[in-house]
């Protein structure tokens, strides 16, 4: 099949544009042709995440456009990278290969990006509006613009993200298109109490479960209470987006396709129907600990990148007390936020009481942990499944408040009775 | 059989029981399979065939694929029931950059379920056969 392209399109592939467009465009209209697309849309803005260091060629790829003079059309924010730049003592990796991660920063900064470096661009001051048409890259934040925002995104990868950037182009294709959007498969609330309902630490296993069993499909999530905060189905995305290949979903009452399930499917059946039993949610959350020790040795929050609310919330938390000396404690966020987070005056407080905060980059991706034996605990369930592949740790999963206990004492809190019916 | 990125190989087949994420999932240096809680952690994706159903995972996916066809240690070439934008866009930028065109196709059901771990394919413009 091959793509109509517009005039606009056939002058970049032809070079008009110069040498940067014409490349960018060419991986963009062979990515459209895999996706059967058969014409190109504008987007309004990009999400990179091709700025994460993972060896020669993606720094070779980005010297290739920035060799041809690539610059960006449309506002182009920066996902993580390898380095902390705020704290760049806490990078405790091969020198050389922070190295290269800066070189691969430096380009992207010098292609017009802005260095927000945060995988959570849906908690900057601009975001994209409802039905707005947008290239983002990053499992999280894709899941969170099409579900939350509303804007649309296909499920993307690296590479295409700084292309589509160039041109201000994308494939007309996936989750850009309405008949692309509508629910498959029928996830049943029931049977779960409403305080555990009312629990943060609920959401993240919630998508944990949803992403294993919604293959490449959208889910529907119906049972939830109405207006699900940001914040949770940010964990619920980031959860679904690890455990499946989850590029959007449904809640209804909560994300702003579905007021109800009928529109959630635009009146199509549902593939599927699949009820959310308590005994389904206390495997799902027992899947996201691989020890059950009772020390632990250091805990990590903040994957996605912590919002102004929950480090506001962990500043209520720690309620004056410290962090175990045995124990270190990460959070993790985007620059921007810590900023807006100590203007409010949490963040002081919170490094005084042994709190740890890492931006631009994040605990699971690039080594800033200090060596532990003992678990590590999380309330993220992305972590959760990332960490013991990429870092050899042992995690423990639990709500924030338990991780809060659990780094105040060093032994293991876990507050079980809230996952108990009734 | 479709091509999402055109190319030759020939390889030994490894069938995943599940869908890896690239990312989290395979080391690019090495070709292993790091996710622990992947049916297949441990084994080697490099020189093999790979088969899935479907992608999944982290958009960084795309990265790593690009690197195993530098570095040499990634698959030889991929086969799976429905596309995938991110293993497909590792492939072609390796391709741009490196001119080494690691093939990812997407075959029937029926065309899928023919073929086990430890079979020997090629995959060539005349489609996929046993060897």
């Amino acid at each position: 099949m091959t793509v109509n392209l517009s005039e606009f399109d056939q002058s970049c592939l032809d070079g008009q544009e110069g040498p940067a467009a014409a490349s960018a465009m060419r991986v963009i209209v062979r990515l459209a042709e895999a996706m059967k697309a058969t014409e190109l849309l504008d987007v309004t803005s990009a999400h990179i995440d091709s700025c994460l260091y993972h060896g020669p060629a993606v720094l070779d790829f980005a010297k290739w456009l920035e060799d041809q003079g690539a610059k960006v059309k449309i506002p182009t924010t920066l996902n993580v990278s390898s380095l902390d730049l705020i704290h760049p003592d806490l990078y405790r990796g091969d020198e050389d290969w922070g190295i290269q991660a800066k070189l691969l920063m430096d380009c992207y900064e010098r292609m017009g990006c802005k260095p927000t470096w945060t995988c959570a661009p849906y908690q900057l001051e601009e975001r994209p509006k409802f039905g707005e048409q947008v290239a983002w890259a990053e499992s999280n934040a894709i899941v969170f613009a099409n579900s939350v925002l509303g804007a649309r995104t296909h499920r993307y990868g690296d590479f295409i993200d700084i292309c589509a950037a160039i041109c201000g182009r994308a494939p007309a294709a996936g989750l850009h298109l309405d008949e692309n959007r509508k629910g498959d498969i029928l996830f049943r609330v029931d049977g779960l109490n409403d305080a555990l309902l009312d629990r943060d630490v609920f959401y993240p296993v919630l998508g944990h479960l949803v992403g294993k069993n919604s293959g490449n499909g959208i889910p529907v999530i119906q049972g939830l209470p109405d207006g699900v905060s940001e914040d949770r189905l940010k964990a619920l995305g980031a959860a679904a987006a690890s455990s499946g290949s989850v590029g959007m979903f449904h809640a209804v009452g909560s994300t702003p396709e579905a007021s109800t399930t009928e529109e959630a499917f635009l009146g199509t059946d549902p593939t599927d129907v699949i009820d959310v039993t308590p005994e389904k949610i206390i495997a799902a959350r027992d899947q996201l600990s691989t020890a059950s020790d009772s020390r632990i040795g250091a805990v990590s929050l903040g994957t996605p990148h912590y919002s102004v609310q929950e480090i506001k919330k962990l500043f209520e938390l720690f309620d004056s007390e410290s962090v175990n000396p045995e124990v270190n404690f990460y959070v993790s966020t985007g620059r921007d936020v810590l900023t807006e987070a100590s203007l409010r005056g949490f963040v002081k407080p919170l490094e005084d009481a042994g709190v740890i905060f890492v931006t631009d980059t994040c605990t699971y991706i690039t080594p800033i942990m200090e060596a532990v034996t003992l678990p590590v605990m999380t309330d993220s369930a992305k972590w959760a499944y990332y960490a013991p592949g990429n870092l050899g740790v042992e995690v423990i999963f639990g709500a924030v408040e338990d991780c809060v206990a659990s780094g105040i004492s060093g032994d293991l809190s876990v507050d079980s009775k809230i996952w108990v019916d009734g | 059989m479709i091509f999402l990125v055109a190319g030759k190989a020939n390889g030994e087949v490894l069938k995943l029981d599940e869908p890896l994420s690239f990312w989290g999932g395979v080391d690019p240096a090495t070709g292993e399979i790091t996710d622990l809680r992947h049916p297949q952690g441990g084994m080697s994706v490099k020189g093999k065939v790979l088969m899935m159903p479907f992608g999944r995972g982290s958009s960084s996916g795309s990265s790593v694929i690009a690197e195993g066809i530098r570095s040499g240690s990634g698959p030889a070439g991929i086969i799976m029931m429905e596309a995938d934008e991110i293993i497909t866009l590792g492939a072609i930028v390796a391709d741009e950059i490196y001119g080494k065109a690691m093939p990812v196709t997407v075959v029937g059901k029926n065309e899928y379920e023919k073929y086990s771990t430890g079979d020997l394919v090629a995959i060539s413009e005349d489609g996929i056969t046993l060897s």
